[in-house]
């Protein structure tokens, strides 16, 4: 006999198999079908494609790079979400909220130190992973657009860090905010060189919706930081999303022999065969999802992908735990950066940007529009075109292309660096046309900078090993290394031989002392 | 055949249906307008670019002066007074003085003589010479608004 009393003691027992039944729609998965059933049916797997190639797991073919920047980025938002409770977003209070992290707030010093230091980390593996993407030649159709996103996301990846930087409200954050708000009204100078009207100063129009502001102040600030925890991450999550949904949708990871896609818009896809007898399906029923082409072949998997449950979770799971170790271990070493409360005065001598906007700095101290604007829009819109570019068929996921493409690179490494090297080297040694014609125009000197000379000169070199080699991957090849080269010397010398006023020395040693 | 004065009828399905999409364009990017002009705002709020120096005597001829908190630096002689601000005209850092007395900016190396011309670095321009001119009671007033050239000097 049962009464309403068992039925709801024998409720209550099942109650925790009932509640995780009702939340995870099957049950732990046991067979490799289940398994795929998982990844496709479950909303935060199935971002995964079902089954993945053996290839997309060893470490060298991607570096993990991929990964790890979505790792950084969850920490980064878990410990900006955190920095967030105590950070107070004014002009008065903003320095010592930071301080309150370092010396008053529970673990405060090493959130705040986590986020400083994994977005550091964020930008150079950012670099990287576009490094590796290129010269795999994974940026190849079908994947164009994907290259053209990570370009995007670059760019506010970018973003996010100088808006990150400006929000302890301290020397670095102050000078950032004035000469960034200079550089977005740095359109005038070119307006002012040619003797436009005022109408055409638009670079008025670009500093004022910046800072709100005539000068930087409480509007500044309130406005960095609300690009910085909500328009940025708004955006970047989208572009983020899409970025990783493409990359399945574009077939997988690129990889040398092409990709079975869907759309069969893989490279260099093998051709198919028919099917021995023996290979004849002897059953009707199975997974289709994993075959590609015609015929639903059973037990067969040409292309012996394995179940991303678990291989690519394990995988997943595990660049995931070596990036939080990372944070973790730069957490606990060193201690974020903060100079001292801003003070519209004085200017630190000298001012220098975070590392990554060194080679920037560099170009800015050429001219303000041609190398704060003009060069990077350049460089961005130059790279984001590789694809459309270099359309050249050839099987995707090959370092340098091959022995071809790797004697090009180590020329281009060569030509690039001495190109590098003279375009910093001529200016400190014998000055630049001010110095050599006082009265020289002003139009000359913004366009002819060392700066503009030295991206001439890289997207000269890549037109002429496009015109000795007749290929435009190699070409392409020659492009990317320049820039990164140039990239990496640029940053160098802002970093270690630049001393106050940005003049040139050896060592930090010969400073002047004052 | 319908020449160019007799076009082809349009549907009036066709017809409600563009009519639809237009109208739907056309209200959302009217209001992506209306809302792009949001962050511009209509009034700066920032203190007066006018400030009070002091009486013509405290700058008597001959002193080379930099107010501090004002990032201006007064020059007097015989002729009179002059203002000229200390920031840079090529992205807003102040510069510091030099021992040949010129100026030179610490964030990316422009370099000016005594009288604001730029002679090295990437400076588009001088650095500018401001308004000084004399309020009621007899104290000198800085416009930091108001460019003038390099030549002119207010006589006290």
């Amino acid at each position: 006999m049962e009464s309403g009393l068992n039925r709801l003691w024998t409720n209550v027992k099942a109650l925790p198999r009932n509640v995780r039944d009702s939340v995870m729609r099957h049950g732990a998965p046991t067979s490799d079908r289940a398994r795929s059933q998982a990844v496709f049916g479950n909303f935060f797997l199935h971002i995964h494609s079902v089954r993945v190639h053996p290839r997309s797991l060893k470490l060298t073919t991607t570096w993990a790079l991929g990964v790890s920047l979505v790792s950084q980025f969850v920490i980064l938002t878990v410990t900006g979400v955190l920095l967030m409770v105590y950070y107070n977003p004014s002009v008065e209070l903003a320095y010592d909220s930071i301080k309150d992290f370092q010396y008053v707030v529970p673990t405060g010093r090493f959130i705040r130190n986590i986020h400083r230091w994994i977005a550091h980390m964020m930008v150079a593996t950012m670099i990287l992973h576009m490094a590796r993407v290129f010269y795999t030649a994974s940026y190849k159709a079908p994947r164009e657009f994907n290259w053209v996103l990570g370009m995007f996301l670059f760019v506010l990846g970018l973003a996010f860090s100088f808006t990150g930087y400006l929000l302890p409200w301290d020397q670095l954050a102050f000078w950032a905010i004035t000469i960034g708000a200079n550089i977005a009204a740095s359109p005038n100078e070119l307006a002012a060189a040619l003797d436009l009207p005022k109408a055409f100063y638009i670079g008025d129009i670009q500093k004022e919706i910046l800072l709100g502001a005539g000068s930087v102040g409480q509007g500044a600030l309130t406005r960095f930081y609300l690009l910085h925890v909500m328009v940025l991450p708004i955006i970047f999550v989208a572009g983020l999303a899409v970025h990783i949904w493409r990359i399945r949708k574009d077939g997988g990871l690129a990889h040398p022999g092409g990709n079975r896609t869907a759309a069969g818009k893989g490279v260099g896809t093998s051709d198919a065969r028919p099917l021995t007898p023996a290979e004849q399906p002897k059953k009707t029923y199975g997974l289709m999802a994993v075959v590609a082409g015609t015929s639903p072949h059973t037990g067969k998997d040409l292309d012996e992908t394995v179940s991303a449950w678990p291989s690519l979770l394990r995988a997943e799971l595990a660049v995931f735990m070596a990036t939080m170790l990372i944070a973790v271990a730069l957490g606990l070493i060193a201690d974020a950066p903060l100079r001292e409360i801003a003070n519209p005065m004085v200017p630190e001598n000298p001012a220098k940007a975070p590392w990554y906007f060194l080679g920037l700095q560099e170009m800015v101290s050429y001219s303000a529009f041609v190398g704060g604007i003009l060069i990077p829009a350049v460089v961005v819109i130059g790279l984001g075109l590789i694809p459309y570019l270099d359309r050249e068929p050839e099987p995707s996921g090959v370092w340098f292309s091959g022995p071809r493409g790797r004697r090009i690179m180590g020329w281009t490494v060569v030509f690039a660096t001495i190109t590098a090297v003279l375009s910093v080297a001529i200016p400190v040694k014998f000055g630049w046309l001010r110095n050599w014609y006082p009265d020289i125009s002003q139009l000359v000197i913004i366009v002819f900078n060392p700066g503009s000379l030295l991206t001439a000169a890289y997207a000269l070199w890549s037109l002429v090993v496009i015109m000795r080699t007749r290929s435009t991957r190699l070409g392409a090849i020659a492009l990317f290394t320049c820039f990164l080269v140039g990239f990496l010397i640029l940053t160098y010398v802002g970093t270690y031989l630049r001393g106050p006023n940005w003049d040139f020395y050896w060592s930090q040693a010969d400073w002047p002392v004052h | 055949m319908p020449g160019r004065l007799e076009p082809e009828p349009i549907g009036r399905r066709d017809f409600l249906g563009l009519a639809g999409w237009w109208s739907a364009g056309i209200a959302i990017v009217g209001s992506l307008l209306g809302m792009a002009r949001l962050p511009k705002p209509r009034v700066l709020d920032e203190v007066s670019a006018r400030f009070r120096l002091g009486a013509p005597s405290d700058f008597p001829p001959g002193t080379d002066t930099e107010i501090a908190g004002r990032n201006v630096r007064i020059v007097s002689n015989q002729e009179g007074i002059r203002a000229m601000s200390l920031i840079c005209t090529h992205l807003g850092c102040i510069v510091g003085r030099e021992a040949d007395g010129g100026f030179s900016c610490p964030c990316h190396g422009s370099k000016f003589d005594p009288e604001g011309e730029p002679t090295a670095g990437p400076a588009p321009r001088a650095l500018t010479w401001l308004a000084v001119s004399q309020s009621a009671d007899g104290t000198l007033i800085v416009d930091k608004d108001t460019e003038v050239s390099a030549e002119e000097v207010y006589h006290v």
